[in-house]
């Protein structure tokens, strides 16, 4: 399927729309903040208005995955090509995007994430100009990653999001914002240079041949390095089994783990999120996590599937671990952005394990997942931005009774909460549900004592409620203004996609439903 | 006889341009003294004429006064190199305010850049080992001068110091293993050692020294590592726009010659399917070897730059790094990693200088050295910061800039040869480079400027400079399939 608008393709236009604001950004004057808020809003509402159409005319019965052809809106062009000299083959790096099952949520989370962050960045008013530049470069760097096909592509956009990641933590942040940002630029970066060498090693041992002239040309197309028949013959990752692809895997896990963030990679998230202002703890929890097990599901499965099952049983327990350890550590804290942060991991955790299962039902509830995590903690992140704007505190302890000041306020965060907490109706308990029932066919025992999580996952919850919205209220916060329009406008979208995917999570489960039975069962047929 | 002088004559023209350059400098210095800056303009104008010439001989490919030096794609990727970075940086000089009280020796200062410039060039093209010799030595007796060339300077001239004492061992190490190797093969160009060595040398041992010792000579004009321990030194106390000739074009120069001597000479002359066997010479594995100074430079360059704080230093130490990033593609040999040594020299000169200018700019406006008086610094010029962050960010080799590409084709080329535990070992120093550069970038942003610091400004032909640095860093990074053609395309050289 193709969409196009003035000739260029809507997912192009969904990418690269910010980087057009951006531009808008920096032409405009220092001196006229609402023209830079409104130019970085009217960008990201486009990119909703586009994720709507997406969603709308998305064939939900297409596979993806490794067909090339079933991929949808996909645009190619030739990017670099330099033509055979003698003694190396032909190099081929294209522009290649296009979405199936897996990434139509992500560019939907991203592009409403995005547009929410603006809306909740509106009172910034430290550097205007240098803020919304850098979130808008922020944002495509985000959507690039879920529609690039190209893992050059996916590479760059990829790296592009930490530059400005850095700044905005390190410029707008709290007190420790320079430790918090250097940190989490130096894991990253690890990552990241451990993916470049995974890359460069896939690309010199995948090789294609080209239909129409017969050469054998060199690709970064993902799409092809997930083809057994296409790796060449003793290149370093060809074979099945072989150590080399093990290390390639765990080169690529890693970097993903450190993202997503999973134990023992995780403790770069407690400092950001903590330090990171508002808008960009809702971006960071709400989309850029989901690019780690969204890249683990986009290369290492599909890629890797020996190797993936190889490990799997490491990543379900790894899994386990994220989620028992994150609810404990979200219980002893008493900052309130720290304990969401450790509430991520443990969240993120389930994510893990559903895909771990390697089943239909454990894959779509850990997608779903990460969609529904997207939503759920830029409400709860929010929630804490909100009291922050109006006390500057953030300590569980200095607050209490707030129901009573801000009964509004008070309802939208609270469904969030219970959201968290995995509450029937709402929708964090649909994608927990399938994720465990996954789990739990797969691996019995890691899925009894995950579950556990859950009990100690209401039990922070619970207590974080009790502590801030009931009791009383400590004689220095009275007088607390409820929410304002624009802050209702935030949190309305969220908090309606919570309570209609719990009631009816048909419409997202079946955008994605037959990408990912396909892909468990590429890898399953690849791996056993 | 007098035709084949009088041809080769025609195709050394560039070099010739530059002598004459050099003679005009000395007579318009006597005449008119009084004009500061027209050595300066007489210097650009012999570069670009030179640059001109070397366009013309792209396609070329002859050997020329028999044997002595070679016109080819090759060289012509080379020079053109070296004449982009004598140009940028005779640009730098007519705006570094620490010449400014030298103005009446800038006669002396372009003679001796223009010698270098002619020694740099010739390096590029020399395939005979006399001439080679001969070429580095004009090369290094002029930059010892320049780099001691603010006289009134205590670190100025210990860093000329050391830098003598250091080139002039070290070229007498050369000189010897020279003497040594052409003892052995009986030869004095490369082609004929080839030759020779194709045949069989009876005296392995002999032969082992003089090419270890060689590699003393060239390792020290790489500035790697463990032949790096002037560079901080030099860098630190010369003007920042000799440092910045010596961490790029001489660097360049040195790079053009070190690959032709060894693909020539090393390689078995089969001919065209260049294998990037090291078997000519047998008892030393002088892939690993070369491979472990890369290593060391990679890991000594980067750690000891973690501690510096005196930009120049740190970029000093940086450059070692980035030697030792390079010198990996020479250890593998192969077209692959020869092209990639050249990509990435390419794309270096721009970021490098770009990074020696905003130092430079800074040191002109807000008079400081020392990365901790960045402090607030992107806030008084967010123009320089802004480039200072991309160059650095190039350096670091962080996507969509230059030096990621430049990073990915040598990383490329090493995988591709199997050479994990090098590329393991850049890796994770690029991860540590990191953090020093980041560091410039910290202090210029995270810190306000005290209240009664201006606002720094730049004049026109400042910005243009910047802005002819800054454009291809980045540009190279979105878009590099120039470069990477032009690159290939000059993969030719004369003998194969």
């Amino acid at each position: 399927m193709e969409l196009q608008i003035l000739g260029i393709g809507i997912l192009t236009w969904i990418v690269f729309i910010p980087i057009v604001g951006m531009i808008i950004v920096l032409l405009l004057p220092d001196k006229n903040r609402n023209a830079i808020r409104w130019t970085a809003a009217v960008a990201t509402g486009i990119q909703v208005i586009l994720a709507g159409v997406i969603f709308a005319v998305f064939d939900r019965t297409k596979l993806g995955i490794n067909d090339a052809e079933s991929f949808q809106f996909m645009e190619k062009f030739s990017w670099i090509t330099v033509e055979a000299v003698p003694w190396v083959g032909r190099i081929e790096i294209n522009y290649f995007v296009g979405i199936d099952g897996l990434s139509v949520l992500m560019i939907i989370l991203t592009s409403l994430i995005g547009f929410i962050g603006v809306v909740s960045s509106w009172n910034i008013d430290k550097m205007v100009k240098g803020y919304f530049t850098l979130y808008l470069l922020l944002v495509t760097g985000m959507m690039g990653v879920f529609v690039a096909l190209d893992f050059f592509l996916f590479f760059i956009f990829w790296e592009v999001m930490l530059l400005p990641m850095y700044f905005l933590i390190g410029l707008w942040g709290g007190p420790r914002r320079e430790y918090a940002a250097i940190k989490f630029f130096l894991y990253t970066f690890v990552g990241g240079i451990l993916m470049l060498l995974t890359m460069l090693a896939l690309y010199f041992s995948v090789a294609y041949t080209d239909p129409a002239t017969g050469q054998s040309v060199h690709t970064f197309n993902i799409l092809h390095m997930m083809n057994p028949a296409n790796y060449v013959e003793g290149g370093l990752l060809s074979g099945v089994d072989t150590t080399w692809r093990y290390v390639a895997w765990m080169a690529l896990f890693i970097n993903f783990a450190i993202k997503i963030p999973l134990f023992p990679f995780h403790t770069w998230l407690p400092d950001a999120h903590v330090e990171a202002p508002t808008p960009i703890s809702v971006i960071l929890a709400g989309v850029l996590l989901k690019l780690g097990t969204y890249g683990l599901l986009r290369i290492n499965f599909p890629i890797f599937p020996d190797a993936t099952v190889y490990f799997i049983y490491f990543m379900a327990a790894l899994g386990m671990i994220s989620i028992i350890y994150g609810a404990f550590c979200a219980m002893a804290q008493d900052d309130f952005k720290k304990l969401i942060a450790y509430s991520s991991i443990s969240h993120m955790g389930i994510v893990v394990l559903g895909i771990a299962a390697l089943n239909t039902q454990g894959m779509v509830g850990g997608v779903l997942q990460m969609f529904n995590h997207g939503i759920i903690t830029a409400v709860l992140f929010l929630s804490v931005g909100v009291l922050y704007d109006r006390t500057q505190k953030r300590g569980l302890y200095d607050f209490g009774g707030i129901a009573n000041q801000m009964p509004k306020y008070t309802g939208l965060a609270m469904i969030g909460m219970f959201a968290a907490l995995g509450l029937p109706g709402l929708n964090g308990f649909v994608s927990e549900l399938f994720s465990f029932l996954g789990a739990f066919e797969a691996y019995r025992w890691i899925t009894i004592i995950s579950v556990t999580g859950i009990i100690i996952t209401a039990g922070y919850i619970l207590w974080t409620i009790q502590r801030v919205y009931l009791g009383k209220t400590p004689e220095k916060l009275t007088n607390l203004n409820d929410l304002t329009p624009r802050e209702i406008l935030m949190f309305v979208p969220l908090i309606a996609l919570i309570i209609l995917l719990g009631i009816y999570p048909a419409p997202a489960i079946e955008l994605m439903n037959s990408s990912l039975s396909h892909l468990v069962e590429f890898v399953r047929i690849g791996g056993y | 006889m007098v035709e084949e002088t009088l041809h080769s004559i025609s195709l050394y023209l560039p070099e010739i341009v530059i002598v004459v350059t050099l003679c005009v400098i000395i007579v318009a210095d006597l005449v008119v003294k009084s004009q500061k800056q027209v050595a300066a303009w007489i210097m650009l104008g012999g570069l670009v004429i030179a640059g001109l010439f070397v366009m013309l001989q792209s396609g070329t490919v002859e050997s020329i006064f028999y044997d002595m030096a070679a016109v080819d794609p090759f060289a012509v990727f080379f020079k053109t190199l070296l004449i982009l970075a004598g140009i940028f940086v005779v640009l730098f000089s007519m705006k570094n305010r620490e010449l400014e009280a030298y103005s009446l020796r800038m006669g002396e200062y372009y003679m001796l850049f223009a010698g270098m410039m002619l020694g740099m060039m010739m390096m590029a093209g020399a395939t005979n080992l006399l001439l080679m010799f001969l070429a580095l030595e004009v090369t290094s007796i002029s930059s010892y001068v320049l780099a001691g060339f603010t006289k009134s300077s205590l670190r100025s001239s210990e860093g000329s110091m050391k830098y003598i004492i250091y080139g002039a061992v070290s070229s007498g190490v050369m000189l010897y293993g020279i003497s040594l190797l052409i003892g052995v093969t009986a030869a004095t160009d490369i082609y004929a050692i080839n030759e020779a060595l194709a045949v069989g040398v009876e005296q392995t041992l002999i032969l082992n020294i003089s090419v270890l010792m060689i590699i003393v000579g060239l390792g020290f004009k790489i500035a790697v590592v463990p032949f790096h321990f002037w560079a901080p030194d030099v860098y630190e106390g010369a003007p920042i726009t000799i440092a910045a000739l010596l961490a790029v074009a001489s660097k360049i120069a040195a790079f053009a010659m070190v690959i032709r001597f060894f693909s020539v000479s090393f390689i078995d002359s089969g001919g065209f399917s260049v294998t990037g066997t090291w078997s000519a010479i047998e008892g030393i594995h002088w892939d690993v070897l070369l491979g472990g100074m890369a290593a060391l430079a990679m890991i000594v360059g980067n750690l000891t730059a973690l501690r510096q704080d005196n930009i120049k230093r740190m970029l000093a130490y940086s450059s070692i790094a980035h030697a030792g990033y390079i010198l990996m593609g020479l250890v593998i040999l192969t077209s692959e990693g020869l092209t990639s040594i050249m990509i990435y020299l390419f794309i270096y000169l721009f970021m490098n200088l770009g990074a020696f200018y905003v130092a430079m700019l800074f040191m002109n406006k807000a008079g400081t050295e020392s990365i901790e008086g960045y402090k607030g610094l992107g806030h008084r010029s967010p123009l320089a910061g802004v480039a200072m962050t991309i160059f650095l960010v190039s350096l670091t080799g962080l996507p969509p800039t230059g030096g990621f590409v430049a990073k990915l084709y040598i990383f490329g080329a090493a995988i591709s040869a199997g050479w994990i535990w090098l590329v393991a070992i850049a890796g994770i120093t690029t991860v540590i480079s990191l953090f020093y550069y980041i560091r410039v970038v910290r202090n210029m942003y995270f810190f306000k400027p005290d209240e009664n610091d201006a606002a720094i400004e730049f004049d026109f032909l400042s910005r243009v400079i910047l802005f002819a640095l800054l454009i291809p860093t980045l540009l190279l990074g979105l878009y590099f399939q120039p470069v990477l053609e032009f690159a290939r395309n000059s993969m030719l050289m004369f003998g194969f």
